[in-house]
């Protein structure tokens, strides 16, 4: 078992003297950006283009589902967000310190992401995790 | 090159068979899909067999071993929801290429209950709730959130497409269910992923559906071109790139493209299309289809629901099979199904449903992942 907690997904990253960030693979032919490292690129396929860069902390809801029904074990309800971070990088989530009623949510809301544990999930081992959330921004 | 003809096609009822194999199940449709053009197994050159469940378990050939072992080619498709259009494409494009002169597409699916999607990695923790959902009803919820982002659409317009599409299988036999649900039934009915409640998810049911595809030549020396249905276009994309789709899967783009071809390859355009049945997987999705397929302007899919125009007697009646949300939704069987309740239109033999005077519909399926399947068929 690991000491320390582990990153929910291969592109959040967790350096030993610093904060969580997200990281992106973005092309340089033609700018997009992936999740995930990657070598070539899926909307211009040019080969070995790609660099690492960090992903922007804000950025704004596109669109979501309220999830009132899930597999057994999951807590719900729960919003599931698409977001369009400030570098337009779009990552779904879930947002967070929010009603999930629709009244309340509104499309393109500033958005802020943040780090916290994996909701106590831990793997068969018995690591814990850290994953990336939503939050309204203040 | 030669056109291509349906000569013969069916479907069975759908519904839960539990005791019935895969295999059986498709040959149900296979046999009802020959006997409505008077032809048997022996009569066929290839077989092209769609199904996902069982994708690695060589379907097709089983069902030659339930029908009758001839020993010609079976090709086993899966292609997600798009496996029944798949398979039938195949079999299409053989005989358009010369390859054969007479063969037969079936689709066919026993599924559980349940939620579809959502599955988290092989490694780790699972990531559903954790970071959104994966499940089917979260994900077209999203893609239709996208739409009310965008246009100002409402719960009530995507239920209402329930309501539309389970009044229409009150007159279709072969659906799973006949029940009307009025508005509020639709909207106060558990909420699943919002603005998704039950009701306006498709249903998870068995099925088979099959075609026997044919050559001008052939169709005409067997005497099948009294019934017979012209494949104007058939068409098969997947998702173009898109800023978002490694997140947000996206339905719009490989049917948009899908569709611009399939209009010029039949020389025809949306006005020309009397019925269609399209990717009602859950109601949310077919508000987006309205706009995709080009029989409305974007943005205006709402008021086409609110107006009438795509129920039976509107404009251009949609899913009047009472579509994936109450026909239900085998999803190997689901692309000839369709094909099959236009051709049954087509041909003049849809009972009380029956769209009048209908000369040319539109079949539409989408494999999420993404796959996106046309046809569009005119009575011979």
């Amino acid at each position: 078992m690991s000491a320390q907690p582990l990153p929910a997904v291969s592109y959040l990253k967790l350096p030993e003297d610093g904060d969580p960030y997200l990281e992106g693979h973005k092309c340089g032919s033609c700018g997009a950006t992936f999740l995930g490292e990657r070598t070539v690129c899926s909307k211009c396929s040019a080969r070995d283009q790609m660099s690492a860069v960090t992903l922007p902390t804000t950025g704004n809801l596109y669109s979501y589902s309220i999830v009132h029904r899930s597999f057994p074990g999951i807590d719900v309800p729960y919003i599931s967000a698409i977001v369009d971070l400030d570098d337009g990088t779009a990552i779904k989530g879930n947002l967070i310190n929010i009603d999930p009623d629709p009244e309340k949510i509104e499309f393109g809301m500033p958005v802020e992401v943040v780090f916290d544990d994996a909701l106590g999930r831990k793997d068969r081992d018995g690591n814990s995790y850290i994953a990336y959330f939503f939050q309204p921004k203040v | 090159m030669s056109d291509a003809y349906v000569v013969g096609v069916d479907m069975i009822k759908f519904g839960r068979f539990p005791d019935q194999t895969v295999p059986q199940i498709g040959s149900q449709s296979a046999l009802l899909a020959l006997d409505d053009c008077g032809l048997t197994i022996q009569d066929m050159e290839a077989l092209y067999c769609g199904n996902l469940g069982q994708a690695s378990g060589m379907v097709g050939q089983r069902i030659l071993q339930e029908i009758g072992q001839t020993g010609i080619p079976v090709v086993n498709v899966s292609n997600a929801c798009a496996t029944g259009a798949t398979a039938f494409r195949e079999a299409w494009a053989s005989v358009k290429a010369g390859l054969y002169d007479i063969v037969l597409a079936v689709g066919v699916e026993q599924m559980g209950k349940g939620l579809l999607g959502g599955a988290g990695g092989a490694t780790g923790i699972p990531k559903e709730g954790l970071l959104g959902s994966g499940t089917m009803p979260a994900v077209f919820a999203e893609a239709g959130m996208e739409h009310s982002s965008k246009y100002g659409t409402t719960f009530e317009q995507f239920a209402k497409v329930s309501v539309k599409n389970h009044h229409h299988s009150t007159m279709n036999p072969k659906a799973m269910y006949q029940i009307e649900t009025p508005l509020d039934t639709v909207m106060n009915a558990e909420m699943i992923s919002y603005p998704n409640t039950k009701l306006m998810c498709s249903v998870n049911v068995d099925g088979s559906a099959a075609a026997v595809i044919a050559s001008e030549a052939k169709a005409k020396e067997l005497g099948l071109m009294n019934r017979a249905i012209k494949v104007r276009a058939s068409v098969l994309t997947s998702d173009p790139w898109q800023e978002r789709d490694l997140v947000m899967p996206d339905v719009n783009s490989c049917t948009r493209k899908a569709v611009a071809a399939a209009y010029e390859m039949a020389g025809l355009g949306p006005d020309d299309i009397d019925l269609v049945e399209l990717h009602d997987c859950f109601a949310t999705a077919e508000i987006l289809h309205y706009e995709n397929l080009g029989l409305c302007g974007d943005g205006e899919a709402g008021r086409m629901i609110d107006d009438g125009e795509v129920a039976l007697g509107g404009r251009v009646p949609v899913n009047v099979s009472g579509g994936l949300l109450s026909k239900g939704h085998p999803l190997g069987a689901t692309g000839i199904a369709n094909i099959y309740e236009v051709s049954t239109h087509l041909r003049g033999e849809a009972g009380e449903r029956q769209v009048q005077g209908a000369r040319i519909g539109l079949t539409h399926v989408i494999g999420l992942g993404s796959a996106c399947g046309i046809h569009i068929l005119e009575k011979a």
